[in-house]
């Protein structure tokens, strides 16, 4: 794959560089040749009175040592890329010694991960092994966002505690790490109603969970609330299959206080988790499944 | 009985006597005005040097030294410590492991203070003594005499090999150089063997040896080390010192007048000349030194110490057992060729004047730097924690609100074990009012084992409040507590590690 716009710069290249190989070894002709100067071996030339250089020829060794650079280059670049865009016969890339590397080392894991796969999580969870391979998976793939101990932070989901949006359970944890996830909330502050409005609901909804908040904005946000109970539920308990959240429990994944949710409430939020489908392999993620998972079922996360 | 062929090469400017013409294969007509200054080719084929073989006190020093290094060489890797190879260098799992010391690539702080103390004992000895350490000590010295030895075993003295040599190929010629190689290619083999010994438990290595089990870079490295000692030990010899080493060539830089080099007393034995044993040399006019070209025999190097300090000299003092030998043979006074100073020649001090020289303000200056570069190495190495930490802060997500508004933190500590028993470890943190840990994780680590340890570093929000926005600076203090001792406050050493702690805006 040429980097070049046009096709003139790689024969350009690859005729310097020949070019350049030829060079060298006309010179090395030429230069070999003993050329006798004077009958004392010398160059005939006097410095300072007594100084004389010496005319000896080129070493041997160095001579044979620079013809076999030379072959060696001819070789190279026959095998190898590097006259233009030739490929070289060999026809090696960087990208396919790495997918080759890739392979390896899948091949080599393999035997590993055919064990796991047949494991249900709830197994996955008591093998030792498996939970190693778990945690250096998430620590090297998902502590960016999720952080070292899983627990979050703003607009990352806190993955040990059992709130889950969309479904829970090691099948939808491997889902969302194989597909990733999009969170949408549309703006409503134009189904709401005035900005005076929307403060009301704001307050309304942190009354719900029990927060601090003004009663009487709360009061009259109360109706208003209507609109948000289209997902979130009239109870405002949320709804899994919509994936809206509950918004009774203390759990503030994109801030928490009044602004924090007139914010939301004005601009909407779209919450992106990629995929890592092309990333990590099946078996790969299904092993990191089942330790996200086991994160939820025990308190604590165990020091390894 | 001087000899006909001298096998130096010397640059002519220096030369004090004329190079025979036989020594110049491509000059073409050396005529006329150029004789005084003559052109000498640098390409000479080596002469192959034979060197006599020499028996006397510094030759019984070189032979002990030879028997040490060797014996500490060869031996160390067989010597077991709890259960495992003493001195084990093992790259694999990176641990370095010296007697009871376990050492992790951490500490390669102590390697740069071996070598910057192998560097100024160097400076030190050869201010004091000149190139000792070459003619006694050195690798490339000991394992040539290993070698020259075998080949006198084998193939006989001095002028058995030269006339062996010289000679057609007979099948005593035939089988004596093959003999020779074999050996030499084993002790070779065995070397290189020795050397990865230090790498791989030598000991699984010798059964991998018998089945030719080694893994590719076993074998790599067997080969290599073994075909450099054959190479250099066999062939190259004297070249290494003369061409490659550069030792040689900043001796000069070393040196100075007071230190004590191999010398030929010019004053004692010049004019030379034979003379029967029974005449007086003072009253025929001619010096000590016979001039029975011993003292060029035995060279390994192949240079006259006659004409006086030489780079090539390495130092050997083999010039001064043969001299010394000779004289007691003639009944003169040892010391011809001598241990002396430049300026005790010249100013003839005696022996204890040239003592008191050693104590000059170069030796002493090296002396006090490498006293105290040797106790901070020991000091240091004594003072270490018998484990070390490192702390690695969540980046991404710098900080985090939790219950009642605490700020909370999350830090990865790797924790690594550097003793041979498991420990626990009890971490702790300071640098804010009211931080703490939300949780102490209970933290056991095996023998020579790292672990990640994942930590989550609470602050109140008044606290948090107070510091403001942005980071600040803590410290982690992780001590060592003895297994079993959970309620114990830690009496164990500890190790204090800073990081940052993030307050959001």
């Amino acid at each position: 794959m040429s980097d070049f716009v046009n096709s003139g710069w790689a024969l350009y290249v690859a005729g310097i560089t020949i070019a350049g190989l030829l060079f060298c070894v006309f010179i090395l002709v030429v230069a070999s040749k003993r050329q006798v100067m004077a009958s004392d071996n010398t160059t005939g030339h006097i410095w300072d009175e007594d100084l004389k250089e010496m005319n000896n020829p080129l070493p041997r060794w160095w001579m044979w040592l620079f013809v076999i650079t030379v072959v060696f280059a001819a070789i190279y670049l026959a095998l190898y890329p590097g006259l233009g865009t030739n490929p070289g016969t060999l026809k090696w890339t960087s990208t396919g010694q790495w997918q080759a590397e890739q392979d390896k080392a899948h091949a080599t894991m393999a035997p590993v991960y055919a064990k796991f796969t047949a494991m249900p999580a709830a197994a996955l969870a008591k093998d030792a092994q498996a939970m190693g391979i778990g945690e250096r998976l998430f620590i090297n793939n998902c502590a960016q966002c999720h952080g070292s101990d899983a627990r979050g932070s703003k607009g990352f989901p806190n993955l040990t505690d059992s709130d889950w949006q969309g479904g829970s359970g090691p099948e939808y944890i491997a889902k969302t790490i194989t597909g990733g996830r999009m969170g949408v909330m549309p703006p409503m502050a134009a189904a709401v109603g005035t900005p005076e409005d929307v403060k009301n609901v704001a307050n309304y909804v942190l009354s719900l969970s029990g927060s601090a908040h003004n009663n009487l904005a709360a009061e009259l946000g109360k109706p208003k609330f209507a609109t948000c109970g289209a997902c979130h539920g009239a109870d405002g308990k949320g709804n899994q299959a919509l994936g809206a959240p509950n918004l009774t429990d203390k759990v503030w994944l994109h801030g928490w206080g009044e602004s924090a949710i007139v914010a939301m409430v004005n601009g909407g939020k779209t919450n992106v988790m990629p995929a890592f489908d092309g990333r990590l392999s099946p078996e790969q993620i299904h092993v990191l499944a089942a330790y996200v998972w086991n994160l939820s079922q025990t308190v604590a996360v165990a020091a390894k | 009985m001087s000899e006909s062929q001298e096998p130096t090469v010397k640059p002519a400017a220096s030369s004090t006597t004329a190079l025979p013409s036989a020594l110049l294969p491509d000059a073409k007509g050396l005529v006329g005005d150029d004789a005084a200054v003559a052109m000498v080719s640098l390409f000479q084929k080596q002469q192959k040097i034979y060197a006599r073989a020499v028996s006397g006190l510094f030759s019984t020093w070189r032979w002990s030294l030879v028997w040490a290094t060797q014996l500490l060489f060869y031996g160390l890797p067989w010597l077991e410590w709890n259960q495992r190879q003493a001195v084990l260098f093992d790259l694999d799992t990176r641990r370095f492991y010296i007697g009871p010391l376990v050492l992790y690539p951490q500490d390669f702080i102590f390697l740069t203070g071996i070598l910057i103390i192998a560097a100024y004992a160097l400076f030190l000895f050869t201010a004091v003594a000149g190139r000792v350490w070459c003619g006694f000590a050195c690798p490339q010295t000991v394992y040539t005499e290993i070698f020259m030895w075998v080949e006198k075993k084998i193939e006989g003295d001095r002028i058995a090999r030269m006339k062996l040599d010289s000679g057609d190929w007979t099948l005593n010629k035939l089988w004596r150089k093959t003999a020779k190689q074999g050996v030499w290619l084993l002790i070779g083999l065995w070397t290189g063997f020795t050397f990865v010994g230090y790498f791989t438990p030598i000991k699984s290595l010798a059964a991998a040896a018998v089945s030719f089990g080694f893994g590719p870079w076993e074998w790599f490295w067997v080969l290599f080390y073994g075909l450099a000692t054959y190479g250099n030990a066999g062939f190259l010899r004297e070249q290494v010192c003369k061409y490659m080493c550069p030792y040689a060539r900043f001796q000069s830089a070393m040196f100075d007048k007071d230190t004590l080099i191999i010398s030929y007393d010019v004053e004692r034995g010049e004019p030379r000349g034979s003379r029967s044993r029974k005449a007086d040399p003072a009253k025929i006019g001619l010096g000590d030194c016979i001039n029975c070209g011993l003292c060029v025999q035995v060279c390994p190097t192949g240079i006259d110490i006659r004409n006086g300090l030489q780079y090539e000299c390495i130092g050997c003092a083999a010039c001064i057992d043969v001299c010394d030998s000779v004289m007691d043979k003639m009944n003169y006074p040892k010391g011809l060729i001598r241990y002396d100073t430049q300026n005790g020649l010249a100013q003839h001090l005696t022996r204890s004047q040239r003592l008191a020289r050693i104590f000059r303000p170069r030796v002493l200056v090296y002396s006090v730097i490498l006293g105290a570069i040797v106790a901070g190495f020991f000091i240091s190495l004594a003072m270490r924690h018998p484990f070390k930490v490192d702390v690695v802060r969540d980046r991404a997500s710098l900080a985090r609100l939790v219950d009642d508004g605490q700020i909370e933190n999350v830090y990865r500590l790797q924790i690594m074990n550097a003793t041979e028993q498991p420990h626990r470890y009890q971490v702790s943190v300071q640098g804010l009012p009211g931080i703490r840990l939300a949780t102490q994780p209970d933290i056991r680590i095996g023998p020579a084992e790292a672990t990640w340890v994942t930590v989550n570093v609470r602050v109140p929000p008044e606290s948090a409040q107070q510091a403001g926005p942005g980071a600040h600076t803590i410290h982690f203090d992780i001590a060592l507590r003895a297994e079993g001792d959970a309620s114990k406050d830690t009496a164990g050493s500890v190790a204090s590690e800073k990081s940052t702690f993030v307050v959001p805006r």
